[in-house]
């Protein structure tokens, strides 16, 4: 336990201060499109991040706003029509499009390990359940004895604590947190660089989901490994991750760290997600209609969340707003603030 | 849990029981609710036939007599429930001493013989190219020649077997045209034996495979597609499995499940069709004996032989029901 | 799949402006096919002479229009008197093609009809009734359906004389089982779906459910099954035909086969004799096979998408 406590330390540390820590996964305006006969579905319109070793980085926004799109379009699991129009995707300075899809094959799992949306579906229902562990092993390890597997296999059931009992049993003999677990153990089978979660705990009840993110935390500290969290719950985001990216219609709006993120939201859109966490004390009326207003083929030109934004200017409708630290390690694609002369951030509406 | 239960076994087995029962109790009620009764329908059609016979009442009653056909119905069913499962369906009308049983166990294993076959051929072939259909890495040119090879399919075997009766055995002299091994050949285990029996048997396992494998590819190619979009197969190529390992224990391995299930639901077609392949060829199996016994009027055999190839197709799909838990781990507990 | 393609644009060729999907190239292909088989047979009865299909109203063995045969006797030409030539019972081959083609599709048609009828009902009653009923409903459509049935029908009909819709209706016995299951899986699983239960507790009645509600959905997969019943019901037919059964005094496609087998057609080269009854069946069982690969498309779509 010992170890785990120090890695724990660590990986904290680390998390602290990460403008020195070393970053792992550069993404570089990432486009991607879905073909239909009326159009291309802008999915991901350009978005940028940087994800720091160590840090667990939290992808949030509405259904549709494209953040399982990124995170598949990461590890080029994008289904047809859909495709990856531009942009760069570094893993540890190596650009990984344009790689052969051998090569890309040997990166999988052990550099970028997946852990699954909605485990229900994700394991071969006609597979033992350690055979769709030991596969994994053994395609990018080769060949090794079957005790030394198995051993593995249980240790890894009991980091994400899995009985070993289940060890032989098919999917359909578990439960679906079980199943959640098998997933996790599956994604840190080979120690990745990187695990991307995707909504790896909307599909369970809740209790079933406490317990599910406080065993990917715990794997999480313990491997030290860097990790991508996507989902929608605001208040799930804020005990899990270091930084949140929050995403609307495609794009990134804001990148901050959780603190600043909860403490003062900047963005209008972040400002709504922030406020629309239900609270015992006051009943808020929601400041936002559901569902994005505009046709996601063809995007109005400026901001893009100018449609239901409570503060739209008229620079909104003609001007894309770029990505700006407004404050330290809090970026905002808005025109509301203006950094003037010594630096300070003045919010244009206010001053107004 | 495991494997198959009793529970599983027992329910299988009554329907089993039950389809053979269901058939023979049909074949045993249609043919009583026609005005008259078989025997003298059967005198009547030989009549029309032969022109004259000679003391037909006499006959009539004859047979009335030796059928039981005059007594109370319960006991002619029950007395007929119990022949079935005796195999004993008396004897042959056209060829007298013989019973029934002989001509139908002399000839189930030709019609067994080509019938397994046949159905591995088209099942591996058809699920082979539906799988490289689908797969995104088999080459442009055999994804275009696949559809080309299938312009048969829907084809009644029947069909086939005529054209290419008629192209390869009478046209061309390539292969034989009837019977299942040639003339002179002493029956046993000798390679010319072997031969003849093989060389006879290509055209009718060919008219059913070249007819029949390409619903299998559509299907295959079906099941493919919608395995394809699980999400356990996005994760098997997440894991940067080989392609091929992925696509054989993955994809596969879960699309070929509903094509098994597929086939036993398609059994019975299948033995209907083999039937008539046979006699296009005149094979000595039991479409060959169906149709003598036809043309000859002997009831019978006509019963007999239909009997036992519905309690053979019968048997198969049970069969199947059981190595199915084997396949599908998640079925036997769909039995609990 | 989750490659980068450099050009998109091939990949979605199947889209289209015309996105409809009743209009898929098979389907429209396969119904063409049928209606160019009825619409030769109604032509066919004004212009051509149909008790030429009868035996003996023509000369014997005449080859099709443009093709010598030559046996030991001697050799005959095909003459326009008898485009698709004659047979060995002196029957012209054209009008046989023209009064056997329409009864064949007949046949398939009332036989599907019928079982679809009894399928559907049966169908939805064990769909929404349940219990005992389901259970009944499942097994013996579980059962009928692996019953070799062209096997139960020659022993009936090796006993009783039929004519045509006797045999068609006789078919129809084993061609309720598929419909049966279809209607009564959609239905458990529609049940099960929102529409069908805001129906239901907005006061709709069952029978309104049932065909205002579900009937739309239904559509394309019963119009597959129907389909896919007519090619087993001809093709039940066909073979008793063959096998010499059936309606023994109109000739059809079947038994023009039969003869043409029985009386040596096939060893003797008069190969137009079976040749033309198996190409128009030929042409309805592709135009039926092209009918349902349609239908197929229509109702999955994923199907439509070519898998690159």
């Amino acid at each position: 336990m010992s170890e785990a406590q120090t890695s724990h330390s660590n990986t904290t540390a680390k998390a602290k201060n990460w403008a020195d820590a070393k970053p792992v996964l550069k993404v570089d305006d990432l486009r991607i499109h879905y073909e239909t006969p009326k159009g291309a579905v802008i999915a991901v319109a350009g978005i940028s991040f940087t994800l720091y070793e160590g840090e667990t980085l939290g992808l949030v926004g509405e259904s549709g706003c494209g953040k399982s799109t990124t995170a598949y379009g990461i590890l080029q699991l994008i289904q047809p029509p859909g495709h990856i129009v531009g942009g760069e995707i570094g893993l540890e300075g190596k650009n990984l499009i344009g790689l052969s899809e051998r090569d890309f094959r040997r990166l999988r799992w052990t550099k970028l390990a997946l852990i699954p949306q909605g485990a229900m579906n994700s394991l071969n229902p006609t597979m033992k359940v350690h055979e769709q562990i030991a596969d994994v092993i053994v395609t990018h390890e080769g060949r090794q004895s079957k005790e030394k597997i198995k051993q593995r296999i249980l240790d890894l059931f009991k980091t994400v604590g899995l009985p070993a009992r289940i060890y032989d049993m098919f999917p359909h003999e578990l439960s679906g947190g079980m199943k959640q677990r098998v997933c996790i153990a599956m994604g840190i089978c080979l120690n990745p660089t990187v695990v991307i979660a995707d909504e790896s705990t909307s599909a369970l009840d809740v209790v079933v989901q406490r317990v599910v993110a406080q065993t990917l935390l715990k794997v999480k500290e313990l491997l030290g490994v860097s990790m991508i969290m996507i989902g929608h719950d605001m208040g799930l985001m804020a005990q899990m991750v270091d930084r949140i990216a929050v995403m609307y219609a495609g794009k990134i709006v804001e990148i901050a760290s959780v603190h600043s993120l909860f403490k003062e939201p900047m963005h209008p859109y972040s400002q709504v997600l922030i406020d629309s966490i239900p609270s015992l004390k006051e009943k808020k009326p929601l400041k936002i209609t559901e569902g994005i207003t505009h046709d996601p083929r063809n995007p109005p030109p400026g901001c893009i969340f100018q449609l239901r934004c409570p503060h739209v200017m008229d620079v909104c409708r003609s001007k894309e707003p770029v990505m700006r630290e407004l404050k330290p390690r809090q970026e905002v694609a808005c025109h509301l603030y203006e950094v003037d002369a010594k630096g300070e951030v003045k919010n244009v509406a206010a001053s107004a | 849990m495991k494997g198959i239960t009793l529970v599983y076994f027992l329910r299988r087995f009554g329907i089993f029981l039950l389809t053979v029962w269901i058939a023979a109790t049909l074949i045993y009620i249609i043919p009583r609710m026609a005005p008259g009764d078989p025997i003298s329908a059967m005198v009547a059609r030989m009549t029309q036939q032969a022109g004259y016979i000679e003391n037909s009442d006499v006959i009539i009653a004859g047979w009335r007599k030796r059928f039981g056909l005059d007594d109370p119905w319960y006991l002619q069913y029950g007395r007929y429930l119990k022949n079935l499962v005796t195999f004993d369906f008396g004897y042959s009308l056209a060829s007298f001493p013989t019973t029934v049983k002989e001509i139908v166990f002399r000839a189930l294993p030709w019609t067994l013989g080509l019938l397994s076959v046949s159905t591995a051929l088209f099942f591996f072939i058809g699920n082979f190219l539906g799988a490289m259909l689908a797969w995104n890495k088999t080459p442009r040119i055999i994804k275009g020649l696949i559809p080309v090879s299938m312009i048969f399919t829907s084809v009644p075997s029947l069909l086939a077997a005529l054209m290419l009766l008629y192209f390869f055995a009478f046209q061309l002299g390539w292969f034989p045209s009837l019977s299942a091994y040639g003339r002179g050949i002493v029956p046993g285990w000798t390679w010319t034996f072997i031969g003849s029996v093989m060389w006879h048997a290509i055209l009718p396992i060919m008219s059913i495979v070249v007819v029949t494998f390409g619903f299998w590819t559509l299907g295959m190619r079906g099941m493919m597609i919608t395995v394809e979009g699980e999400d356990y197969v996005t994760l098997a190529k997440a894991k940067g499995l080989k392609p091929f390992y992925s696509l054989y224990r993955y994809t596969i391995r879960n699309a070929i499940l509903p094509q098994i299930t597929a086939l036993a639901l398609t059994l019975g077609t299948l033995v209907g069709g083999q039937v008539l392949v046979e006699y296009i060829f005149s094979y000595q199996g039991m479409g060959n004996a169906i149709f003598t016994a036809i043309r000859n009027q002997d009831y019978p055999v006509i019963q007999g032989t239909s009997y036992i190839l519905i309690l053979t197709t019968a048997l198969a799909v049970f069969i199947m029901d059981m190595i199915y838990p084997l396949i599908d781990p998640r079925i036997s507990h769909e039995g609990n | 799949m989750a490659t980068i393609s450099a050009n998109p644009k091939r990949k979605i060729s199947r889209f289209n402006r015309f996105d409809n999907p009743w209009l898929n190239p098979f389907l429209i292909t396969g119904v063409f096919l049928i209606v160019i088989i009825l619409l030769g047979a109604f032509i066919g009865q004004f212009t051509w002479d149909s008790d030429l299909a009868l035996v003996g109203n023509s000369p014997l063995k005449q080859p099709p229009v443009g093709v010598s045969h030559t046996t030991l006797r001697g050799t005959s030409v095909g003459t326009w008197e008898h485009p698709l030539g004659t047979d060995g019972d002196g029957r012209d081959m054209l009008a046989v093609m023209i009064v056997g083609a329409p009864r064949t599709l007949a046949i398939g048609f009332i036989a599907a009809a019928a079982g679809m009828g009894f399928g559907i009902l049966l169908g939805f009653m064990a769909g929404f009734m349940g219990g005992r009923v389901d259970d009944v409903i499942r097994i013996a459509s579980d059962t009928t359906i692996t019953i070799p049935s062209i096997l139960v029908l020659i022993v009936i009909q090796s006993v009783i004389p039929v004519n045509l819709v006797g045999m068609a209706l006789l078919i129809s016995a084993f061609a309720w089982p598929g419909p049966t299951r279809l209607i009564r899986g959609q239905v458990l699983s529609m049940k099960e779906s929102g529409y069908v239960k805001m129906a239901r507790i907005s006061g709709a009645s069952t029978f309104d459910i049932m065909f205002k509600e579900m009937m739309p959905n239904l559509i394309p997969y019963l119009a597959a099954s129907f389909i896919g019943n007519m090619q087993g019901s001809i093709l039940a037919a066909i073979g008793l035909e063959v096998l010499g059964l059936g309606p023994q005094r109109v000739p059809t496609l079947g038994k023009s086969i039969y003869w043409s087998v029985q009386l040596s057609g096939l060893s003797q080269g008069l190969w137009w004799w079976w040749g033309f009854p198996a190409l128009i069946l030929v042409v309805i069982f592709v135009g039926l096979l092209l009918i349902n690969l349609g239908l197929d498309e229509i109702s999955n779509p994923r199907l439509r998408q070519k898998v690159e």
